[in-house]
């Protein structure tokens, strides 16, 4: 299978205008209504609720959303990485071409870091800190392909250097603890790129780093996209870099997806409430001797979701409809949707 | 808005009061820590905080920003007494700390502190009411006294008494809880106040809320703020003068505005060229600084910026730069930052 390189079809889809002539794309990954649930004694937190998408190949696709608003979760799902025996997990998940759900445990650990790979946002607990960097590459290429030691070696040489870290002969013998942060991170990518995974799932990754940084890890990260024509899902809280990286956008509130759409559409033109108000109150500029405009209350406890829209005890245009009725995802332009009731009568 | 009078303040800083007297004085700050674990005899010190001055106005908010590591957080707990600086003066209103002037209870009482994690900040067995009366009962307050001031506070923060005050911090979720630090830090009625990262770990929605918060107590309590953060939007949104620092030392501080308009510093440009729009049209093509902020220990002689700086010359690796003054209060640390004014 892995042989499916998607490559010779992706650019097609992505570049050329006339989509109408030519062979339609299959998506690189499908979710159809995954629920999430987490159960304890005390109470089950409804962590996804029926959230469905499709990400096509060489996409990149950034779900943004407070903490607590499943975005992490969904991802997690995605790679099947979240704890079984708490986890209640129901809907369906395709990734070029498994259906991740059914999979049995030895399956999806074939599939983890071959076709699927993950970073995260602590490099430091993420890689393996009595392990060097080419160990840690290496196993990953071993555990996956046939090839000899000095194979593997000669191959996490050229990943280092794909992931720009300088000097990289020498950082193959190098420990986690000798690397500074943003080294670190390029690592990890490079252990996340070791067997060219179709699907790199990445969550907050440059959260923990500073700006400087920042922006060297996520020009890097897009220009590894384009070159390896990856489908990329990246997780952040943050509106800049969303900005910065995303093809299109997912915006989360408590399990759902409310708004989905380009990244231009939803940033610059957005539809729904909470997006609007999301942005509204994201400090970037305003004037000094202002208020900022703020979403009223706190996050929707997960615990004890409400009837009707999840954002409705927050919005500030909500109506009696919205406390009643949970709306659905509809068209706002094409390919741009939002769940909202009162999408037409909002400008 | 705020006065920067610094021709006064030398001639008579040790006067208490007055508007022209500014809040706090910070002369030549140090504090280098031994690096543990490190051969026996090693000389290795990190340079957290390395021989910082500036002033804080009455009134004002200064703005503290800087990458990890270059000692924005250590310069925080040494203005605060948390740690103990290797040298330096530091005056508070007119008092140095540490002498009859200003003894350090009493400079607990003007000066508090708000740090990132609000969780670990706050007693996990004490109620809410209670963690915020306790500042008051240690300084002498009755139980009844310091009852009533804590609920007094909750409402400035607005949080309602009758459903928070007995609740403990795992009840509230992280921005009710940072609220109830602020309402803590007020409880003493201090002049100034120190928020380390305080709003970092917000969802950006309650950011806004704690930040609308702040100002508003900033007027109704004529509060002066230390506004240290990585965040260089909210510190734009917060500060009337901003203090940039770069492995242990001052490189730029000025008005915010100006500071933001036309950075003078190489690393204040590249900082602020770092920061990313919300906008999908404006996205960074090519990072503005290459390599990771440099270890500070044992930094080298000259520029400590100078290995990630485009313009560095002979003269960075020999001389290093002093914070120069220069028009309308700003001073920056470069040799080159007249001829790169219009770079």
């Amino acid at each position: 299978m892995r042989n499916l390189q998607t490559t010779s079809v992706a650019p097609v889809a992505k570049d050329m205008p006339l989509a109408g002539k030519i062979p339609v794309v299959s998506p690189l990954a499908r979710v159809k209504d995954l629920n999430v649930q987490f159960r304890s004694r005390d109470a089950t937190v409804h962590a996804v609720n029926g959230v469905s998408f499709d990400l096509m190949p060489r996409d990149v696709l950034c779900i943004i959303g407070e903490s607590g608003s499943g975005k992490s979760v969904t991802m997690k799902s995605m790679m099947r990485l979240l704890p079984p025996k708490k986890t209640v997990m129901t809907g369906e998940i395709e990734v070029n071409g498994h259906k991740v759900l059914d999979l049995s445990e030895r399956q999806i650990r074939h599939l983890r870091g071959a076709e699927i790979s993950m970073i995260f946002q602590e490099p430091m607990t993420a890689l393996d800190p009595v392990y060097t960097i080419g160990r840690q590459i290496t196993e990953a290429i071993r555990a996956h392909e046939p090839v000899t030691t000095s194979e593997a070696r000669r191959r996490a040489l050229e990943l280092l250097e794909l992931v720009r870290i300088p000097s990289a002969v020498s950082r193959l013998d190098a420990y986690p603890h000798e690397l500074s942060g943003g080294l670190r991170q390029r690592a990890m990518i490079a252990v996340a790129l070791s067997c060219k995974p179709k699907l790199l799932l990445a969550d907050e990754p440059t959260t923990a780093l500073d700006a400087t940084v920042q922006i060297q890890v996520l020009v890097l990260l897009r220009q590894l996209q384009d070159e390896l024509g990856m489908g990329v899902i990246f997780v952040t809280h943050d509106i800049g870099v969303a900005a910065q990286i995303a093809d299109k956008i997912a915006v989360m509130y408590a399990g759902e997806i409310v708004e989905f759409g380009s990244a231009r559409d939803v940033l610059v033109n957005p539809a729904h409430p909470y997006t609007r108000a999301m942005l509204a109150s994201t400090v970037h500029g305003q004037a000094r001797d202002a208020d900022l405009p703020v979403i009223p209350g706190d996050p929707a406890d997960l615990r004890r979701l409400v009837a009707g829209c999840r954002f409705a005890p927050r919005c500030g245009v909500s109506k009696s409809l919205c406390l009643e009725r949970a709306p659905s995802l509809v068209g706002v332009a094409a390919h741009h949707d939002a769940a909202c009731h009162l999408i037409n009568s909002l400008t | 808005m705020f006065l920067v009078d610094t021709t006064s303040t030398a001639t008579d800083e040790r006067d208490v009061g007055g508007a022209a007297q500014p809040m706090l004085i910070v002369r030549d700050l140090k504090k280098h820590f031994a690096v543990r674990g490190a051969a026996v005899r090693s000389t290795a010190r990190v340079h957290a905080v390395d021989g910082v001055s500036f002033t804080v106005a009455k009134g004002e908010t200064l703005g503290v920003v800087g990458e990890s590591g270059c000692g924005k957080s250590t310069l925080g707990k040494l203005l605060m007494h948390l740690i103990d600086a290797d040298s330096g003066e530091l005056i508070f209103d007119g008092g140095a700390i540490g002498t009859r002037d200003m003894p350090l209870t009493q400079l607990r009482r003007n000066l508090q502190m708000v740090f990132q994690d609000s969780s670990s900040s706050l007693n996990p067995r004490l109620s809410i009411e209670t963690s915020i009366a306790y500042g008051p009962r240690v300084h002498g307050a009755s139980a009844s006294e310091a009852k009533a001031k804590a609920r007094d506070l909750l409402v400035r923060v607005g949080l309602r008494p009758d459903i928070f005050a007995g609740r403990y911090p795992h009840e509230l979720s992280g921005g009710q809880k940072q609220r109830v630090n602020i309402a803590r830090a007020l409880a003493l009625d201090p002049r100034m106040i120190i928020l380390d990262e305080s709003v970092s770990a917000l969802d950006k929605s309650v950011e806004a809320q704690v930040l609308n918060l702040l100002r508003r107590l900033r007027e109704d309590l004529r509060l002066t703020y230390i506004f240290i953060s990585h965040d260089l939007n909210v510190v734009q949104y917060i500060s009337d003068r901003v203090l940039v620092m770069y492995m242990g030392k001052i490189v730029e501080i000025g008005a915010v505005d100006e500071i933001y308009r036309r950075p003078r510093h190489p690393y204040t440009k590249a900082l602020l060229r770092s920061r990313l729009s919300s906008s999908p049209d404006e996205r960074i093509k090519l990072a503005p600084l290459t390599g990771d902020p440099p270890n500070p220990i044992n930094p080298p002689p000259g520029c400590r910026f100078r290995a990630r700086c485009p313009h560095a010359r002979d003269l960075c690796a020999t001389a290093e730069p002093v914070l120069e003054d220069g028009a309308t209060g700003r001073k920056v640390a470069c040799h080159f930052a007249e001829e790169l004014a219009d770079a």
